[in-house]
């Protein structure tokens, strides 16, 4: 199974995406931001970072590059994508996810460990996870404050689309939200970075639970 | 202006001024006193202080770069290098604090860049004044701040520091930044310009007014008129920065590069004549060539800008297009600004006309200064303390709840929070414990960082306090089993010219290099930062130690926590044993200790000073048995004594502590003050915790050593008999309040007390 990474100029996660593609025996693939092209990815992780400085606003321009095409593209057809803390702005930004990541209620960046539950097993992204499961997975963020209108909150509780959901919460977010999934459920979005936790010398391998999900679903 | 004032406002002395035009034979044009003036400013040309430099070590088997270039660089093993150095930014920090600490941090990456290791740790030595000026707080929080939004910009992780509050700092913030970088040993990178003709490439960001004469304005004491050289200070875009450091880091894996520098105090004009002074070649540069930010800009401007996120590359004229190429792919500036000549000067090109041109090697020979040593009279009455002059407390509980409240005590959570400290994944052992830990990928090894000074002690006995300090890093890498193999250090201090500030500076140097000696760890890179001064005074002597260890098998490393219930706890000491022969307990070791300042709001006193060898054999001990697996919980007695320590064990394992089960310490003690107990401190101890069962295999291993065993873990409430008996919460809610007073947090427990 081939796992690309995008590469936006800042990001600074991707080679800890790419390393982790490879501790989950999955053959990782580097996603230049200025080539429209997936290079025949099964799944796709758009990492953290802080792209395009995050000028204008976290993931605003990142929306714009070359590689987004094929990836909304590839949204679209039901292909799983994961995007993890800058690339959850991004997802929110390119509209492939719903609401938006505000700056957080305390106003300073949080670089911590955190517990969250699995709330669904019906993603491409914690399929292998049980509902209710319990993960401390790390967090690193300025802007995590989960937001969306009230309309758009209750949809997503009734569509079960909240991923990850915070038992105590780091940054404001709306319902406590970690993560949520689209509407056809193949595109994740997540604040916690799940590549952090996949090494048990660095030890915690919990992450893994969340990444290596996508293997048992891989469309080949 | 007449020529003296000219070179005055520029920071030149009358002798300098006459050197110049000994060296020259000539008068120099404004353009080329510019050039000087940067150069043989103390932070380019460390005039004061090189003499006394030569006396640390530089030498050890691992060491593969000494002082001199960037970084220094030493050994790892499997084919793996670790180029590291500390740098201080105190001065911009003092003036603007969010961009003084952010460019201080872009700073110190690219001098680990410069010798082609990709950055992976950062940590920062600070030290403000006391949190109860609103001006304090600002600086502290802004500087936090500052190495935040850039650090975690960047994507390479803040793994580790410490910070420090006194008035000695109130102004003079310190903000000292290093950067660890990995590196193959094979592609080891250097500065030195070769190769007549080779081009010179300038990587980066454009260039712009921003910190023009940074170098002499860190190079003077503060005074109110500083903040009027608030243009002085850069303006940092870690963007930018990261952009850099992809596209340096390709070009050197593409085998483009023959040299390569960054660019940071005296801009252009530094790089440019250290690589040619260090290749015995020259360099033309074509001023008119510089992109520039502004327009109307002189070309001593563009010659000494400080602007930020920018490299010189030495490139052959062949590979010019491939260079150019990857710039543009990684979205940052690459323009051919000169090349390599045979002549040996530094000479400045305006639309190819020579608007000035100075011998390299002229620029890099600063003038030296060497002073008379002479004893301070302030050390004397200092020195005098008498212990039975101060009441003791009577509520230990109290008193220990106060310790830990402190802000030179308190956790510092608050603090490395904002800090993304695991991007990289690497991090083994995060912020919190006596030193982080870092794997390096593909294989078992991993290396140790941690920042240290004593800036107190180093004031109250400075010999004792260099000692003390490169102490205090060998025991903090001893406590996550690492082996120390090499520091760094940055050396602030006050005015050298003046006969306190330069004894403190020649004495921390001379116990500093004693300490490496006789732990044969050389120093390999360092940075100095001299006339810390304001109206108020000098700082504290404070240097600081980054010191870097080895971990043969990274698995096998120790941390502060209890781990488990029922773990017995034992002290290993230098001298006798506290708890067996309580009496030895003596009063001096509250001289100059943290408790004497905390609670009793005094700083005097002779520290007690550590024997040298002891320390390393304790360290040695500590370090084989965390590597034999016999313990996983190992943690140094420092400021706060043996009572904080051990507090500090519990609050990081969240488990409790009984000291020798019913013993009535009171009675023990036999007429010794209960506080010398409890708070004093002295060098070259710790506190180790492990399972009862291997209690044969410890003492075994303990044959030879001063220890003793002082209780063990268990419960939720901390406990020394009947001195301390408080519950886990109470510790929590006083140690680990923000250190940044948000509403509803006791700003600095301190200032209630005393």
């Amino acid at each position: 199974m081939k796992i690309g990474v995008t590469i936006f100029p800042g990001s600074n996660c991707d080679r800890d995406a790419l390393h982790a593609v490879e501790l989950m025996g999955a053959e990782p693939v580097e996603l230049w931001h200025a080539d429209a092209d997936l290079k025949d990815s099964d799944a796709v992780i758009v990492p953290g970072g802080f792209s395009y400085g995050d000028y204008l606003r976290p993931g605003a321009i990142a929306r714009f590059a070359a590689v987004m095409g094929p990836l909304e593209e590839f949204a679209r057809d039901g292909g799983p994508i994961i995007g993890v803390c800058n690339g959850f702005q991004v997802l929110c930004e390119a509209h492939l996810l719903p609401g938006a990541l505000l700056q957080n209620t305390h106003m300073r960046f949080a670089c911590d460990r955190v517990r969250v539950r699995v709330e669904t097993t019906d993603t491409p992204w914690t399929s292998g996870c049980n509902v209710g499961e319990e993960l401390t997975l790390p967090i690193a963020h300025n802007e995590g404050n989960y937001f969306a209108d009230a309309e758009t909150l209750a949809r997503l509780e009734d569509e079960d689309r909240v991923v990850l959901r915070y038992l105590e919460n780091p940054n404001g977010s709306a319902n406590d939200i970690a993560g949520v999934c689209s509407e056809g459920r193949n595109v994740v979005g997540v604040m916690p970075h799940p590549e952090r936790v996949s090494d048990p010398v660095l030890g915690s391998d919990e992450g893994m639970r969340i990444l290596r999900s996508v293997l048992a679903g891989a469309r080949v | 202006m007449n020529v003296q004032e000219t070179y005055s406002a520029l920071g030149l002395s009358d002798s300098e001024y006459d050197r110049v035009l000994e060296l020259l034979g000539r008068a120099p044009n404004f353009l080329e006193l510019s050039l000087f003036s940067v150069m043989w400013s103390e932070h380019c040309g460390y005039k004061n202080s090189r003499p006394l430099l030569k006396r640390f070590p530089n030498d050890g088997p691992r060491v593969l770069q000494g002082p001199g270039e960037n970084a220094g660089i030493v050994e790892v093993g499997d084919g793996w290098a670790l180029a590291f150095k500390v740098e201080s930014h105190n001065h911009p920090s003092a003036v603007e604090p969010y961009e003084g600490a952010a460019t201080g941090v872009g700073g110190i990456i690219r001098d680990i860049l410069a010798m082609g290791a990709r950055p992976v740790a950062l940590l920062d030595s600070l030290r403000f004044g006391p949190l109860g000026e609103e001006r304090n707080r600002y600086l502290f929080r802004e500087v936090v701040r500052g190495i935040g939004g850039y650090g975690n910009a960047v994507g390479v992780p803040t793994v580790g520091g410490e910070v420090e509050f006194s008035g000695a700092y109130s102004g003079n913030p310190l903000v000292n930044a290093m950067c660890v970088g990995l590196i193959r040993t094979e592609d080891l990178m250097r500065s030195r310009a070769t190769g007549e003709g080779n081009l010179v490439v300038l990587l980066g960001s454009k260039t712009g007014r921003d910190g023009i004469h940074g170098a002499t304005f860190a190079s003077d004491e503060l005074t109110e008129e500083s903040e009027s050289k608030r243009s002085n200070v850069q303006v940092g875009d870690p963007f930018a920065e990261k952009m850099l450091i992809e596209c340096c880091l390709k070009l050197l894996e593409e085998d483009l590069l023959v040299s390569l520098q960054d660019l940071g105090a005296a801009g252009i004009t530094s790089s440019a004549s250290e690589m040619a002074a260090s290749g015995g070649v020259g360099i033309d540069i074509q001023v008119d060539r510089i992109p520039r930010r502004e327009r109307g800009m002189e070309p001593f401007e563009a010659m000494i800008s400080e602007s930020q996120e920018r490299m010189l590359a030495v490139i052959a004229p062949d590979d010019e297009a491939k260079v150019l190429a990857l710039a543009e792919r990684y979205g940052i500036g690459g323009t051919v600004v000169g090349r390599v000549a045979e002549h040996g000067d530094l000479r400045v090109i305006e639309n190819g006309e020579i608007v000035g041109s100075v011998p390299a090697e002229h620029l890099a020979d600063a003038p030296v200064y060497e002073h008379e040593v002479v004893r301070p009279a302030y050390l004397d009455e200092i020195a005098a303390f008498d212990l039975e002059s101060l009441p003791e407390p009577d509520d230990y509980n109290e008193v220990l709840l106060k310790m830990l409240a402190h802000p030179n005590l308190r956790s510092r959570r608050s603090i490395y929070r904002q800090y993304d400290h695991e991007v990289g994944t690497n991090t083994v052992i995060r912020p919190g414990a006596d030193a982080a830990v870092m794997r390096i990928k593909g294989t078992n090894r991993g290396f140790a960082m941690t920042t240290d000074g004593r800036g107190r002690h180093c004031y109250l006995d400075p010999r004792g306090g260099g000692e003390a300090t490169v102490a205090e890093a060998y025991r903090n890498l001893s406590c996550v089993g690492a082996e120390p193999v090499a520091l760094t250090n940055c050396l602030n201090f006050g005015n050298p010219e003046k006969q306190d500030g330069y004894y403190q500076l020649a004495e921390c140097i001379q116990g500093m290099a004693e300490a490496c000696e006789a732990f044969g760890v050389p120093v390999v890179s360092g940075n100095v930062s001299l006339y810390n001064e304001t109206v108020r005074g000098p700082i504290y002597p404070t240097p600081v130690v980054g010191m870097v260890g080895v971990l043969e098998d990274v698995t096998r490393h120790a941390t502060p926590a209890f781990e488990r219930e029922g773990d017995m706890v034992v002290i290993i000491s230098q001298t006798p044993p506290l708890a067996r022969e309580l009496p030895l307990v003596k009063g001096d070791r509250l001289s100059g200790s943290g408790y004497l300042e905390v609670i009793h709001g005094q700083v005097r006193g002779l520290p007690s000073t550590a024997n040298l060898a002891e320390e390393k054999r304790c360290g040695d001990l500590v370090r084989d048995m965390i590597r034999s697996r016999l313990i996983d919980t190992a943690h140094d007695i420092s400021e706060g004594g043996d009572a904080v320590a051990l507090a500090e064990m519990a609050l990081a394992g969240g488990i409790g502590f009984d000291f020798r089960g019913e013993v009535d310490v009171r009675e023990a003690l036999r007429g010794v003050r209960a506080d010398a107990f409890l708070f004093g401190e002295m060098g070259g101890r710790y506190l180790i915790a492990f399972p009862e069962d291997r209690w044969d295999d410890v003492q075994g291993a303990l044959e030879g050593f001063a220890y003793d065993w002082l209780g063990n873990t268990g419960g939720r409430r901390f406990k020394i008999g009947g001195l301390i008996d408080l519950g886990l919460e109470d510790l929590k809610s006083a140690h680990e309040q923000d250190l940044f007073g948000l509403p509803g947090d006791v700003i600095g427990g301190a200032e209630a007390v005393g």
